[in-house]
């Protein structure tokens, strides 16, 4: 699990595309070059004023790129006629630009129309991405944009955007004017979404959780546009490659990184020692001092965790396994991510975690240290891959 | 496109009216006064000359007839002019011709009107078509202001969505900036009808017509029965002409604002 997919082939390619304003002797954006791979979320993130929103709109040629060229598939299109250019990819933009004189339907009409569907077949498919994007057609088909709420306009942005099944999305900032609560609830949406449409998409912020959220890999542009790393998430949090990066990614990029994990990936302890309710104590205490461990696991008849207990619960006369020592509190999933994993288990009384199964029966322990280790090796990883880079730069991918 | 929203199946003027009580005041002024100023023609004790000045059928009619037309003509070439060039000053490529001529257009509402007509005469001769050019001349500068501020106010975020989308700038244009300009365009346009409806009976001082010929005859003759019918009159044409320019100011307002 440690080697990661390698970068599917580009959909879209910038070779040296940058940007030099009339008038100005510094570039906009830097000769760039830039693979976006198919199928892919691709974040650009950076500092404001960066040119990363230029950058983006040298992609579909809402600002022509002065030098360089863009493929499409492998096609020029640094030169082909933009508006039908365009018409390929869909774009949304933070202040989503909903047509506030056209119903929600015609706004998400607006791409097929241009490209002269019939009737029937618009209705279908502004329909079907209103269901999509989650917004029930019946309802929402003949409003207009004012009688939206921030959120709801801005899944009929996304909406429109895909309006004629594009390959690509643009997408700037898209969800950077929503209030906390109904971003993260639009991300995780479009995330889903994105899982069943499966397009290549560029994607802009300045937001970095937002960017390792989102991103299946990351570019980090300092100024001028110019890439300073681009990686998946996981490395970028396991290894900044500069000074520039480690302070745009902040403090707790490391912890950050349990998030690319999950607890069913990792290594459990399993022979942690356990007792059954109703089970000589005796027996228990033998087996806690026969063990590295200072607690011992009891669980009930069906294997549920039920309570922790140490020697000092054992040694009490007429101890009853039942309701000696603290109740189990953190149980974890094994699809729960290691940053779940690891706030349960600061909550518990025992410092460790118990990893459960779908009906809550006893599976393994994790404690801290191996949350550790994942850590050093996710580290230790990404410099090896980064060392192998240096080396050999066309073998790494 | 099924379930229509309350309201959308009654008849657009039903609606209007339903919505808008306020424009039902301006009928029952119009035909309030209509009915005072018969019977104050009826009650009035008429002299040949009275009865001469306000024979509909040779004047009142006549002179009725070409304030309308003189208007109308006036305010259709205004359109006509001030909104193309109103386009044209918002592109891009033309934006820097915008202030020389808003300089020009407001130069043609700065002169008095009375100027206006006479210099329109000393070119253009006497008529009714003098008259009219020199009330288009007159009124260009609301409607192409309107123009360009209506085009003008048009969110960026909106025209930078629809251009993303593969809007040709035409599409943008007509599908976009137009329709969501068009409510403050009517304003100019309204404008320029009140101010048209005034003037026009100022055009019988060169050969014009209008109802100005009545109120000027009332005035020498010092009959006060035809002066006050004649100036009734162009009130209530005004007030009928801004009632008319409200109803498609209200039934041309994009749903959805």
């Amino acid at each position: 699990m440690s080697v990661l997919p390698a970068v599917p082939a580009p959909k879209i390619r910038l070779e040296g595309v940058g940007k030099i304003y009339p008038g100005s002797d510094t570039p906009a954006v830097e000769a760039l070059d830039l693979d976006v791979p198919e199928g892919e979320i691709l974040v650009l993130v950076g500092p404001s004023g960066c040119g990363k929103s230029t950058t983006l709109r040298l992609v579909n040629r809402m600002i022509e790129p002065t030098s360089g060229r863009i493929l499409f598939d492998g096609e020029d299109v640094t030169s082909v006629n933009p508006d039908a250019l365009r018409r390929r990819m869909g774009y949304v933009i933070q202040q989503i630009g909903l047509f506030p004189h056209q119903t929600i339907a015609q706004n998400v009409a607006t791409v097929p129309r241009l490209l002269g569907w019939d009737k029937k077949r618009i209705t279908e498919r502004v329909d079907h991405l209103l269901d999509l994007t989650g917004l029930d057609p019946s309802i929402y088909r003949d409003r207009y944009p004012k009688e939206l709420s921030g959120g709801q306009a801005q899944r009929v942005g996304v909406a429109r955007a895909l309006g004629a099944d594009p390959e690509v999305l643009l997408m700037d900032e898209p969800f950077g004017a929503i209030d906390p609560i109904t971003r993260d609830r639009l991300q995780n949406e479009f995330l889903r979404l994105q899982g069943e449409i499966e397009k290549t998409i560029v994607f802009v912020t300045h937001d970095i959780d937002e960017a390792i959220k989102m991103g299946d890999r990351i570019a980090i542009l300092g100024e001028r546009s110019v890439i300073r790393q681009f990686d998946t998430p996981e490395r970028i949090l396991a290894y900044p490659v500069d000074d520039f990066v480690s302070d745009f990614i902040g403090s707790g990029s490391t912890l950050k990184g349990l998030n690319f994990e999950r607890v069913r990936d990792i290594e459990w302890n399993n022979d942690f020692p356990l007792a059954e309710v109703g089970s000589d104590p005796a027996e228990a205490r033998r087996r806690l001092e026969a063990s590295p461990e200072t607690w011992l696991l009891v669980l009930d008849a069906e294997q549920r965790p039920l309570r922790w207990v140490n020697d000092r619960h054992l040694a009490t006369a007429g101890v009853d396994l039942a309701t000696a020592g603290p109740e189990v509190i953190a149980k974890v999933l094994p699809n729960a991510t290691l940053h779940d994993c690891l706030e349960e288990l600061l909550l518990s009384n025992a410092g460790q975690a118990v990893v459960v199964d779908e009906r809550g029966r006893y599976q393994g322990i994790i404690d801290v240290d191996r949350l550790a280790d994942v850590l050093k090796r996710m580290r230790s990883e990404a410099k090896k891959h980064y060392d192998a880079l240096a080396e050999d730069p066309e073998a790494a991918s | 496109m099924t379930a229509a929203r309350p309201g959308g199946t009654r008849p657009p003027g039903l609606r209007l009216i339903r919505t808008n009580a306020e424009l039902l005041v301006t009928p029952l002024i119009v035909v309030a006064g209509v009915v005072l100023l018969r019977a104050n023609y009826n009650s009035a004790d008429r002299s040949f000359a009275d009865e001469r000045a306000l024979a509909w059928e040779r004047n009142l009619r006549p002179q009725l007839e070409q304030h309308i037309s003189l208007t109308l003509w006036s305010t259709i070439l205004t359109v006509a002019i001030a909104v193309p060039l109103g386009i044209l000053l918002t592109r891009a490529s033309y934006r820097r011709l915008a202030g020389p001529v808003l300089a020009v257009a407001t130069s043609g509402q700065a002169i008095p009107a009375f100027g206006l007509l006479v210099l329109a005469f000393a070119w253009l001769g006497s008529g009714p078509w003098t008259a009219i050019w020199a009330l288009t001349f007159f009124t260009v500068l609301p409607v192409l202001r309107n123009t360009m501020v209506g085009l003008d106010q048009v969110s960026q975020p909106i025209i930078e969505a629809g251009r993303g989308m593969g809007l040709t700038r035409t599409q943008v244009l007509r599908q976009i900036e137009l329709p969501l300009a068009v409510p403050i365009i009517l304003a100019g346009v309204r404008t320029a009808l009140v101010i048209n409806v005034g003037m026009a009976a100022l055009a019988y001082l060169i050969g014009g017509g209008g109802l100005g010929a009545t109120i000027s005859a009332g005035i020498q003759l010092s009959r006060d029965l035809v002066v006050i019918t004649g100036a009734v009159m162009t009130a209530l044409v005004a007030l009928s002409i801004d009632w008319i320019a409200a109803l498609i100011e209200k039934a041309l307002r994009p749903r959805g604002l």
